[in-house]
């Protein structure tokens, strides 16, 4: 499949990949040439030693191509919250769709786009940005993914001003991608003083489709500047979803991400953050419900680069059936990075006997006035609690699913904005069946 | 209301209940009392369905109902309430769904309507004030940080809503100040009907100068050594337990 990445590269003239702006060519041809070099990752390689990516290897991905003018805007009704005044951006098979998307009322100073006309109109905003929080050398995805991007969400905020509704970034996947690879490429750059509250979602038409969807995000948060991102991964449970996100804090900034993921048969996300000045915080929630043969893999990564910094992540996990869930968490603190206060847990519940978790921190401290901790978990619901509710008289297995949603609910609670932690809570409780 | 006749039962292979008799009847307040390791947190959590115990002899009667029969959700619909020891804290559900979930199956149980959570508030606020508590609580996570004594009252509340034909109240008292004391006390007190009963549990004296029983039961090593009435938990209080369980030692 390699070989075939670097033809497609190479036969890509007069597509659009071979558009943008003429500095952005070199920077695509870095990345498939490295790709050539690496390939995919082998089994031997740590970070993806729990991760089985052999259907991605060994399957022949078509490039996905649009199928938007069969879909109407009540068939994206289930996806949208139930907001429709929010400015959503809507991308069907990896194309942008105007007719589906819509634009709400903006503050002066915001720009929302599509990553294709932005990259047509070659505005001042990409060039320090686009691929520069990414580095193609974290993973052999993300080399491909900045070799064919040509879609996604474009989101700037300029300093100062408050995006007072969130901007959603919905990308949807139809039964005319069965097959087909889509490289989504997201840029959000909020910048000095500024606040904005991004989603992006990954959802499906087409349950039963096996895909392959392969997205990149990179944030730019300013001085300053508060941001919120909710990531919703609800592909088809017979798809391959493999995404990262890159995000890059300036002094005294705030970003607090959200990461639900429920779809895919195998779903592997990294989070990237990178503190590049002092009085930073980060807050890294994820929740990840599995069930069937599904794996969630969740990597994530924070790089304490500068002192007096604060860093709180809780991810925590669902699984039945034979599912399998991975969590790496790593956190980096430079020899200067001086007053790091880093939190890290990883909590994992098991409904089934033959559910597995692989659980692995990875705390690399370098300073030694720092604060770090880490724990992990792995267990069962509570016995006494289930008694505890069945005394109350609630039937046991009402009393589970009420368990089994608290467990959940103390990760969607710390969603700040509201509508989003709502709509997150009724995706769970779907899943759950109710309590 | 409540008929127990010879019941054994065991945690693992340690048998901690050797055969218990005792009847309470509607409008009657029982005080079963003992040292710490008799059984009468067993004899409470037994009673209430908890799967750590297996009965291993005899029978209770609940209402002309065979208890050991059933689930304790079923025990529960059926209006026995065990105000627990130990309360659990459960994070990410509130007081206030945790508590209305409970009142609507048992609701439903019964073959009633179940309420919707503008009429549950109303019932809410009345019970609030059995127990002398704002409705804040009931946004918090149920027990979650919640002090011993707010977690005790919140056992006495969940008893004013849920309103059991027999409630049974294991150690309600430890833990408590003498404020949360009297709080407890007041609204236990005020939920006593002629068509209700309680079982209180307690290794003090302390609470029973605030739920007067009408029987006191003394537990020892997994029987009961003796009955009376109110007047022995006072020489309990004065004489220690050691007298009880020296007398049954010698006597068998």
């Amino acid at each position: 499949m390699t070989e075939a990445f670097v033809q497609e590269f190479e036969a890509r003239a007069g597509t659009a990949t071979a558009e943008g702006p003429e500095w952005l060519e070199p920077v695509r041809r870095a990345a498939i040439e490295r790709f050539a070099r690496t390939g995919f990752p082998p089994a031997r390689d740590e970070e993806w030693r729990f991760t089985p990516i052999a259907p991605i290897v060994q399957g022949s991905w078509r490039p996905a191509g649009g199928g938007a003018a069969e879909l109407s805007r009540a068939q994206l009704s289930p996806f949208v919250f139930g907001h429709t005044d929010w400015t959503t951006l809507v991308f069907v098979n990896g194309v942008f769709s105007d007719a589906l998307s819509s634009v709400g009322a903006l503050p002066p100073g915001v720009r929302v786009a599509s990553l294709a006309e932005a990259l047509r109109s070659n505005g001042g905003l990409l060039h320090p940005h686009l691929t520069r929080h990414a580095p193609i050398e974290i993973s052999p995805f993300t080399a491909l993914n900045t070799a064919f991007f040509a879609e996604g969400g474009l989101v700037h905020v300029a300093a100062n001003v408050d995006l007072s509704a969130p901007v959603h970034l919905l990308f949807v996947t139809t039964v005319e991608a069965g097959g087909a690879v889509a490289h989504p490429r997201n840029l959000i750059v909020v910048d000095r003083g500024a606040r904005a509250s991004i989603i992006e979602s990954y959802v499906t038409l087409a349950p039963g489709q096996s895909y392959w969807n392969n997205p990149v995000t990179e944030v730019a948060v300013g001085a300053g500047a508060w941001v919120e991102h909710t990531r919703i991964q609800r592909e088809s449970e017979s798809a391959y979803h493999v995404g990262i996100t890159h995000v890059d804090q300036q002094r005294d900034s705030h970003y607090r991400s959200f990461s639900l993921s429920m779809g895919g048969a195998l779903a592997r996300h990294n989070l990237h953050v990178r503190l590049n000045d002092e009085n930073i915080e980060t807050l890294m929630y994820g929740l990840y419900l599995t069930r069937g043969d599904q794996v969630a893999d969740n990597h994530t990564a924070i790089y304490h680069d500068q002192p007096n910094c604060r860093s709180w992540e809780v991810y925590k996990g669902i699984l039945d059936g034979h599912s399998r869930a991975v969590f790496n968490g790593k956190v980096f603190v430079k020899p200067e990075a001086q007053k790091t206060d880093a939190k890290q847990t990883n909590r994992n519940l098991l409904l089934s006997d033959w559910a597995r978790v692989n659980t692995k921190p990875q705390l690399e401290i370098f300073a030694d006035d720092v604060k770090c901790t880490h724990g992990a978990t792995v267990g069962r619901l509570d016995e006494v609690a289930r008694f505890y509710a069945r005394s109350r008289g609630i039937p046991a297995a009402a009393a589970d699913r009420l368990l089994t949603y608290a467990f959940a609910a103390e990760v969607v609670d710390e969603v700040a904005l509201a509508p989003v932690r709502e709509e997150l809570d009724r995706l769970l409780l779907d899943r759950l069946g109710g309590l | 209301m409540l008929e127990i006749t010879g019941l054994r039962a065991s945690a693992g292979d340690k048998e901690i209940l050797r055969g218990i008799d005792l009847t309470v009847n509607a409008g009657e307040v029982h005080a079963v009392m003992g040292p710490n390791g008799s059984g009468k947190s067993t004899l409470a959590q037994v009673l209430a369905g908890h799967p750590a115990y297996t009965v291993t002899a005899g029978s209770v009667l609940y209402r002309g109902q065979d208890l050991l029969d059933m689930e304790p959700e079923e025990r529960a619909q059926a209006g026995l309430f065990l105000a627990f020891q130990y309360p659990v804290e459960i994070p990410g559900v509130s007081n206030a769904y945790f508590l209305r979930a409970a009142y609507n199956e048992i609701r439903k149980a019964r073959g009633e309507e179940e309420i919707d959570s503008m009429d549950f508030i109303d019932l809410l606020e009345e019970k609030l004030k059995l127990v002398e508590w704002e409705p804040e609580i009931m946004s918090r996570a149920v027990n979650s940080g919640f002090s011993g004594g707010e977690k005790k009252r919140n056992e006495i509340l969940q008893m004013a809503v849920l309103d059991p034909a027999l409630a049974i109240l294991d150690e309600t008292d430890s833990g408590l100040d003498i404020d949360a004391l009297r709080i407890v006390a007041a609204g236990v007190n005020k939920l006593r009907r002629p068509d209700n009963a309680t079982v209180v549990v307690t290794h003090y004296q302390r609470l029973l100068n605030y739920i007067v029983p009408d029987y006191v039961h003394v537990l020892s090593n997994g029987r009961i050594v003796k009955s009376g009435g109110k007047e022995l938990a006072l020489e309990l209080e004065a004489r220690g337990y050691e007298w009880l369980e020296d007398a049954v030692g010698a006597a068998s």
